[in-house]
């Protein structure tokens, strides 16, 4: 089993916290109204999930997730200031204001994106895994993946040529018990997640207990190695999310079962808790103390710095803004003014 | 140089081989396309030539095979994904329309997505309701993917040559009933015959009225032009060839001329090519129309099994000629 450094460890930590301040600043935007747009859906709780497993993966490994994506970009090191201005819709966003909370990704980091169509990027990561096994590399596709996808065809479909193409893919479902408002076991009726890949014959790695950053680093490990090596594998990461399925979720107000739920994986579950007990009880509280205040104080000050970047920043607000980038500029395309849907580069 | 007579179906596969002749980036995947050859026969051979890596059968998962082209196509292969009818594409909607298309928009041009969807499209032969459509319009309604729709031969090849290259996604659709049809080609035409993107072509000219077509609905509007020269009205011919983009300056110089159109196609009446193009020939044209625009499609109805029926439901030359009539 592979055993994180210090050095990880701290990071892991540094990691963490920014996106806990990340997210915890976006859903008071998003209630202040400084951040508008229907969707909004937070990586608080699932830190731990993206940390320990992106760990495991080299620089030139791929990674594709869900909408559920602003951890999964920090993470990868993306700008915080690009990802809070894409946030606000503003010229200076990641993705130039065009695609909003959903659709952050990062050509130089490898990060293929964050998808809005559940399940829909699942047959994209296949298809990335395919370049990197027809030109002979051994670069693996990191695929994070709701439990409610997990229902719909394009799972069974993708997970399937994963497997008969042996495509170096590792399938992390991020289950966090529900699908928007559906419990786990009213969705699918096998419970056990990563179950379902292996019914395709998909090398399962089980469930792991995703609030413990080191526990996802170990199995992550064993599963990159053997993607790298042979082909698809399984991980099933249980989690949950502190602010509900997104922004505009109340059922955590109207429901006393699911409020007293979310209390108590708060109370004993807590990523951020959980790591920083490791990194105190193996490294000492006190070595540890400045440099962990450190991150905490650095994420602050990072996630402020956006804030005001991002609201400094214009909004994208020309029809060259609008129309460009429908269609990639060509000499192929035939040029007449009348053209209609030629499009603007 | 020598020229011979071409069936749609070889001059396809022509432009695929050399394409992967010339690319290692090209691949092909689909059902059927590998080992059983290609249900249309239009990757024969391939399989030995290419190998296993190059030319991929996939299971019966057109969701995956869809999305999976475009992923590929990001990371920078040059898929060309077949849809063993078009009728099945309905199940990748959502990877072609909302992935295939969108991708790049959303993330501001970070990615380019260059693959190629083909697909057999149409109906007849008694091959019954759910394999009966010719709904290019439908995919042609989503900016970001281009649409291309050949009517003969050597269309075929140069517009499937230049959508390959193209960095942009493309829907190829391939008329079943114009597969087997043979048409002039030259033996030589070198490695880089690219028909332009977008850009229709006058298959006859005429003074007398503008039919303006696509795939099988050309071949329609060339019979019924013929019916028409037999009592003296001269019809000009408008084959469009891409639905997107739509190269509507040709059909605008056709009418300028002419004054008068007939809208040919083998989909569906409501919300269709037809539709798009007489809106805009009105909005634009308004000035040199001398009558109204006719649109001759199927009957809006799903098509029945039984052989005469069908063909009452289909589009035919004498119902163009009929149409141009009433407005000549």
């Amino acid at each position: 089993m592979a055993e994180p450094t210090k050095d990880m460890l701290l990071e892991w930590y540094r990691q963490m916290v920014l996106i806990r301040e990340f997210e915890e600043t976006c859903h008071q935007l998003y209630e202040e109204k400084r951040i508008t747009g229907v969707y909004l859906h937070l990586y608080s709780g699932h830190e731990a999930s993206g940390v320990g497993s992106m760990a495991a993966l080299r620089k030139s490994d791929h990674v594709i997730t869900a909408y559920r994506d602003h951890g999964i970009a920090l993470i990868l090191g993306m700008d915080a200031n690009a990802v809070m201005a894409e946030m606000m819709g503003k010229e200076t966003g990641s993705s130039g204001g065009k695609g909003g909370s959903m659709h952050l990704a990062s050509r130089q980091h490898n990060f293929w994106g964050g998808y809005a169509i559940v399940g829909g990027h699942l047959p994209l990561a296949a298809g990335i895994a395919l370049e990197a096994r027809y030109r002979g590399k051994d670069d693996v596709t990191m695929t994070y993946v709701g439990d409610g996808a997990t229902n719909n065809g394009y799972f069974h479909e993708a997970l399937n040529m994963s497997a008969i193409w042996d495509l170096p893919v590792i399938w992390i479902i991020e289950n966090n018990g529900y699908g928007m408002g559906t419990e786990v076991a009213r969705a699918s009726g096998q419970t056990e997640l990563h179950r379902k890949a292996e019914a395709y014959g998909i090398r399962s790695f089980g469930r792991v207990d995703a609030q413990n950053a080191l526990e996802v680093y170990a199995v992550a490990c064993q599963a990159v190695d053997y993607a790298r090596r042979h082909g698809p594998a399984v991980i099933e990461h249980i989690t949950y999310r502190y602010r509900g399925h997104g922004v505009s979720d109340k059922q955590y107000d109207a429901r006393a079962d699911m409020s007293a739920e979310l209390k108590e994986w708060r109370a004993s579950r807590e990523p951020i808790t959980i790591l920083r007990d490791s990194i105190e009880s193996r490294h000492g509280a006190e070595a540890v103390a400045e440099i962990l205040a450190r991150h905490e104080a650095d994420a602050r000050r990072i996630v402020a710095e956006s804030v005001a970047f991002a609201e400094a920043s214009a909004l994208p607000n020309s029809y060259q803004a609008l129309m460009r980038n429908t269609y990639v500029a060509s000499d192929l395309v035939h040029k007449t003014a009348q053209s209609v849907g030629a499009g603007i580069e | 140089m020598a020229t011979r007579n071409v069936a749609m179906r070889e001059a396809i596969r022509r432009a695929l081989r050399e394409e992967m002749q010339r690319d290692e980036a090209v691949f092909v995947m689909g059902e059927e396309v590998a080992h059983w050859q290609g249900t249309h026969r239009v990757t024969r051979g391939f399989l030995e030539e290419f190998g296993e890596r190059r030319v991929r059968d996939t299971p019966i998962s057109e969701m995956a095979i869809g999305g999976l082209a475009v992923g590929a196509a990001m990371a920078g292969l040059r898929p060309v994904a077949e849809f063993m009818t078009i009728n099945f594409a309905f199940l990748a909607l959502d990877a072609i329309a909302n992935h295939a298309a969108k991708v790049r928009y959303f993330f501001d041009g970070m990615f380019k997505v260059p693959l190629v969807y083909r697909a057999a499209s149409g109906w007849g032969n008694q091959a019954t309701a759910s394999h009966s459509h010719a709904p290019e319009p439908i995919f042609a309604h989503f900016p970001g993917i281009y649409v291309g729709c050949p009517a003969n031969a050597l269309d075929a090849y140069g517009m499937l040559k230049a959508a390959i290259r193209d960095d942009n996604p493309v829907l190829f659709t391939e008329s079943i009933a114009l597969y087997p049809k043979p048409s002039p080609m030259p033996d030589d035409l070198g490695e880089d015959y690219l028909l332009p993107i977008g850009k229709g072509d006058i298959k006859r000219e005429g003074g007398d009225v503008t039919l303006v077509a696509y795939a099988r609905g050309v071949d329609w509007a060339l019979q019924a032009a013929r019916l028409l020269a037999r009592d003296g009205v001269e019809a000009e011919v408008v084959d469009l060839r891409w639905l997107r983009p739509l190269d509507m300056a040709l059909v605008y110089q056709s009418f300028k001329k002419t004054n008068r159109c007939v809208i040919v196609e083998e989909s569906l009446p409501m919300y269709s090519f037809g539709s798009e193009i007489a809106a805009l020939l009105q909005e634009h044209m308004f000035d040199y129309m001398d009558a109204p625009i006719k649109r001759v499609a199927a009957e809006d109805v799903p098509l029945p099994y039984s052989k005469e029926i069908e063909l009452l439901a289909l589009p035919n030359a004498q119902k163009v000629a009929a149409a141009v009539k009433e407005i000549v």
